[in-house]
C-alpha cells in the first residue's frame, strides 16, 4: 500500500511503509548512504505527518522485513503480547506519542505489547525532549552481583583496554578507574585479539581483582560468544557473555551468530551460577548502521534496524545493553548533532522495549564531533535516566582509537544531577575510603590504603 | 597546578591517560589541553589532503615507476560520507589502466592516504622501499605503484583486476587515534576483482615505527603471506598466519581502517 500527500500543489508519494519510515527519519548519513533518506526537508516533514496517522496495528499486519526470510521478524511477532498491547491497539503513531507524553507514572508495563517498529516510528516524530521525558519513566532494573538501573542511580563500565592486552597495563587502568569510583556496571575489556589463552588470562585477572577486593561488580572480556563458550567449557571464570548484535538475521549472521547460538551461550553462563543478587548473564552491544554496513538492512532505515536489535536483546533478559553510538563513523552518523540524536533515540527505544540501556557516548576522529558534543549527550542521557555509561582513562581508548567518556565525566554527572552508583558498589566505595558518604570522591581518596594493596596487581 | 595522582607512575605500563589528577570532578587544565592538542593532530591527519603529484615525483627520483589514479571522490568531506565511491576508480583512471601495456604482474601495488594523509607522508616511502625489496628477494613481480588519493581498501580489487594481477596489495592510512595519527595498514587480496569481501583479505595493521610495527617486519610478513596466497590460491580468513618469529599481529582491528 502506498502513501501520498499534496503540499503546495506538489504531490509526494511514498511507495510503502518501509520507504515512509526511512523518509520520516531525522536526517543521518547512514540513510543517505543507503538511499533511504528524504530528499528534502519538506519531504521529511510530510513523511512524518503521514507516519503519525499510521495505526500501530499496521506494524503487526505489514512486517517491514518478511518473517519467512528473517528470524528476527519471526521473533518480534511471536513474542508480541496482545494483552499488553490492548490499551494501545486503537492508536495511531501520532496518538501514541501524545499518550506517552500525557500519562504519568511508570511505562514499563507497555514493553511486552510494543514491537521495535512501533517504537522506532513514534521516536521519529518525537523531539529530543520527548525522548528524554518518556525514557525517564521507563525503569529497567537488572541484577548480577549488584543492582543496576534503580531510580537516581548511574553506573559505569570500567573499560581498561590496552593495545596489546598487557595485563600490567590493563591493571594500571583498572586501579585508576576504581580509585575514581568507576566499574559498577561491569569491568569490561575489549581484547586486542580473540585468542583463547589471551582471553582466559584477562578473565582470570578480572576474577582475581573482584575476588581479592570483594568488589560487588561483574567482569567481562568482550570476545566473540563462541570464544566465551569454549572458555566456559574449559572452566574459565566467565561472569557475563558478551556479543555484538544487530536487527536482522543476515546482519547477525555477519557477526557469526543466530538466536539459537545465543540461547546456548546464555544457558551455559546461567549454569555457572556466578551471580549473587541475580543471574542476568548477557551483555549486548549495538549501534545504528551495523545492518547497513553488513549490507543486510533489507532497505530498512538504520534507526529501525537498531530498534529491531533490541528485540533480539530482550529475548535474553540481559544485564546490560550498550548502544555504541558514535563508534561506527561519519558515513553513518556524520556529526555531533546526528550522534546526539541517535544516542537519545537508542536509549528511548531500548528503554520503552524494556531493556537496561546504557550508552557508549563516543566518536571517532573522522567524525565532525568533539568532547563538547559528548558533554551534551552525556548530560542529556543523565537526565533521561540512562543506566550506565563508559569510564575510560581520560576518555581516550588507546586500543580502539576512539574517544568516549572518562572517569571524570561520570563524577561530573553524579555531581550535577545527584546520581549515585549502584547501592552495593556505593557501599564498597565508602568502605574503601574512595567515596566520602556524600556521593563524592574522598578528599584523601588518593591516599587510601587501597592504592598500596591494588598496586600488588601489577607485580 | 592540580597535582597528578600518586599512581601516575603506573603510566610506564600503558599509554592510557591514567593518574591525571582532578580539579573538583574535572580534568585539570594541563592534561585537558594535552587532550585537545592530540585531538587536533588526529583531526588534521584526517582532513589533510594528500598530494599524489608530489609523492609521484619523490618516487620518480628513486626511479620507481608510478601511476596517478583517482576515485570519483571530490574532497575529504565527500570521502568521509561516501565510502562506496572510495572503492571504485574514476572512469578516466579506468581507461588509463585499460590502455596500459605492461605484462600482468604477480602483485598490483597500490598506495592511498585513506583516513590519514599524515601516515602515508610519514611512513609511505620507507615502507614501500621495504616492500619492494622483500618482493624482489622472493622474485615476485610488481605493477607500477598505483597512487590513489581518497580511496578505500576495495579500490585495489578493481585495479588488480584491470592489471590482471594475481594478487593486489594496498598500503593505506588508518583511522587516526589520539595516541597514533600516523599508522599505516596493508591489505592483501588474492585474485582481486570487484565484489571481494573483507573476509577474503589479510591485513597488517599499526605500521608506524618505532611505536608500532617496523617497515621490515611488515614487508617480511607481507611477502610471506603473498607467497602463501599465490601457492594456496586464496587469501583472507582461510589463510592463517603460521609465521612464528617476530610476533606481529596477523589480523588488525578491521573497524579502524578505511573500508
Amino acid at each position: 500500500m502506498h502513501y501520498s500527500a499534496t503540499v503546495n500543489g506538489r504531490q509526494l508519494r511514498f511507495a510503502d511503509l518501509r520507504i515512509l519510515m526511512g523518509k520520516a527519519s531525522p536526517k543521518r548519513a547512514a540513510d543517505e548512504l543507503a538511499g533511504l533518506a528524504a530528499e528534502s526537508e519538506v519531504e521529511r516533514a510530510v513523511a512524518q505527518q503521514i507516519l503519525a496517522e499510521v495505526p500501530l496495528t499496521t506494524f503487526l499486519e505489514q512486517p517491514l522485513i518478511a518473517p519467512e526470510h528473517d528470524e528476527v521478524s519471526r521473533l518480534i511477532l511471536e513474542r508480541h503480547d496482545p494483552a499488553a498491547f490492548a490499551p494501545l491497539a486503537s492508536l495511531s503513531v501520532g496518538e501514541f506519542r501524545d499518550r506517552l507524553l500525557a500519562d504519568g507514572g511508570d511505562l514499563s508495563a507497555l514493553a511486552a505489547g510494543l514491537t521495535p517498529e512501533m517504537v522506532a516510528a513514534v521516536s521519529k516524530i518525537m523531539r529530543n525532549q520527548d525522548l528524554i521525558a518518556v525514557a525517564r519513566r521507563c525503569r529497567v532494573i537488572s541484577r548480577f552481583r549488584n543492582t543496576l538501573g534503580l531510580d537516581g542511580r548511574l553506573s559505569t563500565r570500567l573499560q581498561p583496554n590496552h593495545p596489546t592486552d598487557d595485563p600490567r597495563g590493563i591493571a594500571a587502568s583498572i586501579i585508576d578507574g576504581l580509585l575514581y569510583g568507576s566499574g559498577d556496571a561491569v569491568i569490561g575489556i575489549n581484547p586486542a585479539t580473540d585468542n583463547l589463552h589471551n582471553v582466559r588470562t584477562l578473565l582470570e585477572l578480572l576474577d582475581d581483582v573482584i575476588r581479592r577486593y570483594q568488589i560487588p561488580t561483574q567482569s567481562c572480556v568482550l570476545c566473540h560468544v563462541t570464544t566465551a563458550m569454549e572458555l566456559m567449557q574449559r572452566g574459565a571464570p566467565v561472569d557475563l557473555v558478551f556479543q555484538s548484535i544487530a536487527g536482522t538475521e543476515a546482519a547477525n549472521r555477519g557477526f557469526g551468530i543466530d538466536l539459537a547460538l545465543l540461547r546456548e551461550a546464555k544457558a551455559m553462563a546461567e549454569a555457572l551460577k556466578r551471580g549473587e543478587v541475580g543471574n542476568q548473564v548477557m551483555y549486548f552491544e549495538t549501534g545504528q548502521g551495523s545492518a547497513l554496513s553488513a549490507n543486510a538492512h533489507h532497505g530498512v532505515d538504520a534507526q529501525t534496524c537498531e530498534a529491531r536489535a533490541y528485540a533480539v536483546a530482550r529475548e535474553f533478559s540481559p544485564l546490560l545493553v550498550n548502544t555504541v553510538v558514535g563508534f561506527i563513523g561519519p558515513e553513518y552518523l556524520y556529526d555531533g548533532k546526528q550522534i546526539l540524536r541517535a544516542g537519545l533515540e537508542d536509549h528511548f527505544c531500548g528503554k520503552l522495549l524494556g531493556l537496561p540501556m546504557g550508552c557508549d557516548v563516543c566518536y571517532t576522529n573522522h567524525a565532525e564531533a568533539d568532547q563538547n558534543d559528548m558533554d551534551n549527550l552525556l548530560t542529556l542521557l543523565g537526565v533521561a535516566g540512562c543506566n550506565f555509561i563508559m569510564g575510560i582513562p581520560g576518555a581516550d581508548d588507546v586500543m580502539l582509537a576512539y574517544q568516549s567518556t572518562s572517569f571524570h565525566d561520570a563524577l561530573y554527572l553524579r555531581q550535577v544531577l545527584g546520581l549515585r552508583p549502584a547501592p552495593e558498589f556505593e557501599s564498597w566505595l565508602e568502605r574503601m575510603g574512595i567515596f566520602d558518604g556524600d556521593n563524592r570522591l574522598s578528599a584523601n581518596s588518593a591516599k587510601t590504603q587501597l592504592l598500596g594493596r591494588l598496586s600488588t596487581l601489577i607485580q | 597546578m592540580a597535582p597528578r595522582d600518586p599512581w601516575f607512575e603506573l603510566r610506564r605500563y600503558t599509554q592510557a591517560r591514567i593518574g591525571q589528577g582532578r580539579a573538583g570532578c574535572a580534568t585539570p587544565t594541563q592534561p585537558q589541553l594535552e587532550f585537545q592538542l592530540a585531538h587536533a593532530m588526529a583531526r588534521d591527519a584526517v582532513h589533510q589532503a594528500w598530494s599524489v603529484e608530489h609523492f609521484a615525483q619523490v618516487l620518480a627520483a628513486k626511479t620507481w615507476q608510478s601511476l596517478a589514479l583517482a576515485t570519483p571522490i571530490l574532497n575529504r568531506r565527500h570521502y568521509l560520507q561516501r565510502p562506496d565511491l572510495g572503492r571504485i576508480l574514476a572512469p578516466a583512471s579506468r581507461d588509463t589502466l585499460q590502455a596500459l601495456e605492461v605484462p600482468a604482474p604477480d602483485v598490483a601495488l597500490v598506495v592511498s592516504n585513506g583516513l590519514s594523509s599524515t601516515a602515508v607522508e610519514t611512513h609511505g616511502l620507507p615502507l614501500l622501499a621495504a616492500v619492494i625489496e622483500a618482493y624482489a628477494e622472493c622474485a615476485l613481480s610488481i605493477s607500477p605503484i598505483c597512487l590513489v588519493a581518497n580511496a578505500r581498501v576495495a579500490v585495489a580489487d578493481e585495479i588488480g583486476a584491470l592489471l590482471g594481477a594475481k594478487a593486489s596489495v594496498i598500503i593505506v592510512g588508518e583511522r587516526p587515534g589520539l595516541s597514533a595519527a600516523d599508522s599505516l595498514g596493508i591489505y592483501l587480496t588474492h585474485a582481486p576483482q570487484p565484489g571481494r569481501t573483507d573476509a577474503e583479505r589479510n591485513c597488517l595493521s599499526n605500521i608506524r615505527p618505532p611505536a608500532g610495527m617496523s617497515y621490515t617486519a611488515a614487508a617480511a610478513k607481507l611477502a610471506y603471506l603473498t607467497r602463501q596466497a599465490l601457492q594456496r590460491q586464496l587469501s583472507g580468513v582461510a589463510l592463517k598466519d603460521d609465521m612464528r618469529e617476530g610476533a606481529v599481529p596477523s589480523d588488525g582491528e578491521p573497524m579502524l581502517n578505511a573500508r
